[in-house]
């Protein structure tokens, strides 16, 4: 599981390559642009689903290795989900009052 | 148990917790989230409550602009982290090169972003305008949340100007080195969310069609 990992986890000093940022940015670049064009198309309800689910790819893709969380010792990880988590469970538990009365 | 006073280990030994210190960022970061979050969950349930209102105000907004801007964040997330590896590298020239183009890139995406309310408010639409008023309650609802959430974000960028500032002091004083970065990297971290931030906040307020 940690196999892909250069060196130990958590001591910092993990060194990403200029080229595999300039990957990562096409990638979130090639992102931007479909749900740019994919707003041009009427999806209906799927609209908010597609852009929310794009966002979050883009989310991960800036927090796993531009924000190194990837190489980060676990316990970052695990912090980041529960935050995510968390405000998760807000907004579910806030449509309960809106959604269904 | 009697030993004599020595000062040498506060001479020559520096307590250093890197990873300490970027924990001690995320955490300040988690205070981030849900500040915005909690704006996004007013977002979520008025536009759950006017979805015809909310689509068409998001009309008004220019999606070229909103794009342009994406661009503009997500590169300058791109230079930043890259001055990471740069610095690892113990290339200090190249590491304020990439700083200064973080810190120019986020000057572009403040103009832009001022040209877009110019617009707005010759336009007449800004909080309390009598043309704003005059519209049905999900879109004043739309408007003010626009001005509420992008301004919030707006000062985020500014104070993430100031720090990447900061940093590039520190780098061309030799306070940040090759051996010493974790500054650069929380400076960094800071920058980043507020790049994620953008990335959910320009579907939701200019991708509505």
């Amino acid at each position: 599981m940690v196999g892909q990992h250069h060196d130990e986890p958590g001591h910092g000093g993990h060194v990403i390559s200029y080229g595999r940022y300039i990957l990562i940015w096409f990638g979130l670049l090639a992102l931007t642009g479909t749900t740019v064009a994919l707003a041009g198309i009427d999806l209906g309800r799927w609209i908010i689903i597609t852009a929310l689910t794009i966002a979050s790819i883009k989310s991960l893709l800036v927090l796993n290795i531009f924000m190194h969380l990837q190489f980060e010792a676990r316990v970052f990880r695990v912090f980041v989900t529960v935050a995510a988590l968390t405000l998760t469970i807000f907004i579910v538990l806030t449509f309960f009052d809106y959604a269904f009365y | 148990m009697t030993t004599h006073a020595t000062t040498a280990p506060s001479v020559s030994h520096v307590h250093r917790d890197d990873v300490g210190s970027r924990m001690g960022m995320w955490l300040f970061l988690f205070t981030e989230l849900i500040l915005f979050g909690g704006m996004f969950i007013v977002y979520a349930v008025y536009r759950f409550r006017h979805p015809a209102e909310f689509h068409l105000a998001a009309g008004e907004l220019d999606v070229f602009v909103g794009t342009v801007n994406t661009i503009i964040l997500l590169t300058s997330s791109l230079t930043v982290a890259m001055s990471i590896t740069a610095i690892q590298g113990g290339r200090k020239h190249l590491t304020l090169a990439l700083v200064g183009m973080t810190i120019m890139l986020a000057v572009a995406f403040l103009v832009n972003k001022y040209f877009e309310w110019g617009h707005k408010f010759e336009i007449g639409l800004y909080p309390q305008s009598p043309e704003l008023l005059a519209r049905p309650n999900g879109e004043i609802l739309y408007f003010g949340l626009y001005y509420m959430m992008t301004g919030v974000h707006a000062l985020h960028v500014l104070i993430g100007m100031v720090v990447l500032a900061v940093m590039v002091v520190s780098i061309s004083r030799d306070t940040i080195t090759k051996d010493s970065y974790v500054r650069l990297e929380s400076g960094a971290l800071y920058w980043h969310l507020v790049d994620i931030i953008w990335i959910f906040l320009f579907p939701l307020f200019y991708l509505l069609h």
